[in-house]
């Protein structure tokens, strides 16, 4: 019955002993919905070692943490993962369970759906209660061109997972006090699964998604070598580079370049698009950047509708004199 | 070494809009088409077969003019079809349709390898080929960027945030592969006449034993409440102007206001 669970659940997805930030995210946003229902935020933590991340999660609004320590958590792997969190759910019975949309979220968490006969909305960018009290999860559909709102009425956890660099974090507050749980779990390792190698992306760069600035050239920089423009502009602000998908299907960038419904989703203080028409599968990927700053030579271009700052102007006129005007000022 | 893919009618994301009266989808003038990450998927099944000989049999759930995107698969090399098509089935979530999924694999049976887009482009969910290996108890490997089999393993790597993964599994195994993994090929016309002759199956809900509580509306804890255009922006635009000197002297002042400098 699903009267009988409560409690929104935060999976506090982490890898080699680091959280990863979406956690935060969720967290906060937790809080949110906690102002409707009132209900306790709990943090799952599962690994082997890890119980001194509990501290980071309280401090970012976990007001319980549950710990299930196991060898066979140490690296991740969907069945082992699964079966503890099965588990613990069986035994809490929270009524909101939301993962990170990252590759070990939505590995995970199709298999808990099937696990727990529940279900699992995917990649949510919103999450609330509507005006008849259901709690709904916002979800882009047909490449970002429709939004859904989707509703799990009579089964319960009602789980999600939600895109990363969507809600805000809150600062972390170490006043803050919560509880810390620690829970036996039943795991067979998994004979079946195994991880060979891992190595770190060639190039070395920051990933955009952590970018705090990023310069993004799209269909409209007629060759290769003016990305190394952009390149060089993104470098004078600190910044990284990045573009739209046709730049990358014509082979200039790698796809880690790629914002966008098919590439990543990032929320950077500052993006600076140049030669972009902003498609709605572009803009559903950036849309949340706090300030927008956009150069296209068409005045009616879709990316001005969400841009803070425009010039409407031929890039390679433009883009030259701010290099030059920022080198000045360095000087 | 027999291998499963499993495909899906999409509507060609491009047309999607929705009826400004009713709100619903507008599905009429909407072309369907094969899902475009499934012919990835195909792709690597044809790129195994040639390697190693395997029996590839594509599936797809969905209404009876969903054929259409089987007699593509048959044209591009696949072996035997099936669609499962019931009235049971319609409006399936993720769970309902992956526990359709399920039951035609144990009904095929002796699969080794279970193969998927990584997502399709109407849900976006990224969830029925994990969610068809949790069914079948079978481990996962998503997010596969490239595909080998090996004594029994399927090696995958995976290109993930910001690192590359090599990853094994037993079969059978599911994997859902990227676009990267490889380059589709289009059909021959050679190809698409010896696909007249290939077996292509039809099954209903009784065809896979399949329990219909678990199918369709009634097997699907998710519904779609409401559905809508994103909000269109406007923002109020402050334009910069003059010559580009002029232009980068304003742009500039700007980027020192607001602090990104
Ligand atoms: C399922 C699906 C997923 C997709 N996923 C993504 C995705 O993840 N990311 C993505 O970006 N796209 C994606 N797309 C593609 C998307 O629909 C658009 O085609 C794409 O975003 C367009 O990129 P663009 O704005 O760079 O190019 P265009 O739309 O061609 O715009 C180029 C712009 O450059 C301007 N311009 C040209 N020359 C100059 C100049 N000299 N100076 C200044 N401005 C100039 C033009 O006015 C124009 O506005 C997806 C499409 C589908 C169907």
């Amino acid at each position: 019955m699903k009267e009988n669970y409560s409690g929104i659940w935060i999976f506090a997805e982490q890898r080699q002993g680091v959280l990863n930030p979406v956690v935060f995210e969720l967290l906060s946003k937790a809080q949110e919905l906690k102002s409707v229902t009132d209900e306790t935020i709990t943090a799952v933590l599962l690994g082997s070692g890890v119980s001194g991340l509990a501290d980071e999660l309280i401090a970012r609004g976990a007001e319980r943490v549950l710990i299930a320590e196991h060898e066979a958590l140490s690296v991740y792997s969907a069945r082992p993962y699964q079966q503890a969190l099965t588990q613990l759910v069986e035994r809490y019975k929270p009524s909101i369970l939301l993962y990170g949309a990252t590759s070990q979220g939505r590995d995970l968490a199709p298999r808990m759906m099937v696990a727990l006969q529940t279900g699992l909305t995917a990649d949510a960018i919103d999450l609330g209660y509507d005006e008849d009290g259901v709690f709904f999860q916002a979800t882009p559909a047909y490449g970002g061109k429709i939004l859904a709102h989707i509703v799990i009425l009579e089964k319960r956890p009602q789980m999600a997972t939600v895109r990363p660099q969507i809600f805000d974090p809150l600062p972390p507050d170490s006043t803050r006090r919560g509880e810390i749980v620690t829970e036996t779990v039943e795991v067979a390792g998994d004979g079946d699964y195994e991880v060979l190698a891992c190595a770190p992306k060639p190039e070395g760069t920051q990933p955009i998604d952590r970018a705090a600035l990023l310069v993004s050239g799209g269909r409209g920089i007629k060759h290769e070598t003016d990305f190394a423009m952009l390149d060089e502009l993104a470098r004078l602000l600190h910044g990284q580079l990045a573009s739209s998908r046709p730049p990358v299907d014509q082979g200039w960038l790698p796809h880690e370049k790629q914002i966008g419904q098919s590439g990543t989703t990032v929320k950077p203080a500052y993006i600076l698009n140049v030669g972009i028409s902003g498609s709605v599968q572009y803009q559903v990927g950036m849309q949340n950047a706090a300030c927008i700053i956009s150069i296209n030579h068409n005045p009616d271009a879709p990316i001005f509708g969400i841009s803070q700052y425009g010039v409407v102007a031929d890039y390679r006129k433009v883009v030259p004199a701010i290099i030059a005007e920022i080198c000045k000022r360095k000087a | 070494m027999k291998i499963l893919v499993f495909i899906k009618q999409v509507p060609d994301t491009e047309d999607v809009k929705l009826d400004p009266r009713t709100g619903n989808l507008q599905r009429e003038g909407v072309k369907s088409i094969l899902n475009p990450l499934d012919a990835n998927a195909i792709e690597c099944a044809m790129q195994l077969k040639a390697r190693y000989g395997a029996t590839v049999v594509a599936i797809s759930m969905g209404p009876p003019q969903a054929d259409a995107v089987l007699k593509k698969a048959l044209a591009l090399g696949c072996d035997e079809s099936c669609l499962l098509s019931d009235r049971a089935f319609g409006g399936a979530d993720t769970l309902a349709t992956s526990y359709t999924l399920a039951k035609a694999a144990e009904k095929i049976g002796d699969y080794d390898l279970l193969l998927f887009g990584r997502h399709a482009t109407d849900g976006d969910t990224a969830q029925t080929g994990p969610a068809t290996a949790a069914w079948l108890g079978i481990p996962q490997i998503t997010l596969a960027t490239s595909l080998d089999v090996r004594d029994g393993w399927v090696v995958c790597t995976r290109e993930i945030e910001d690192r590359i993964e090599t990853v094994r599994a037993k079969l059978p195994t599911a994997v859902t592969v990227c676009d990267t993994i490889n380059e589709p090929e289009y059909p021959t016309p050679k190809n698409i006449m010896k696909a007249l002759k290939k077996p292509r199956y039809v099954w209903n809900a009784a065809d896979l034993g399949a329990d219909t509580r678990l199918t369709g509306i009634p097997g699907s804890p998710s519904s779609t409440k409401t559905v809508f255009e994103p909000p269109k922006g406007n923002t109020d635009t402050r334009y910069f102007e003059g010559s580009p000197a002029e232009i980068a002297v304003q742009f500039v002042d700007m980027l020192e206001r607001e602090h990104a400098l």
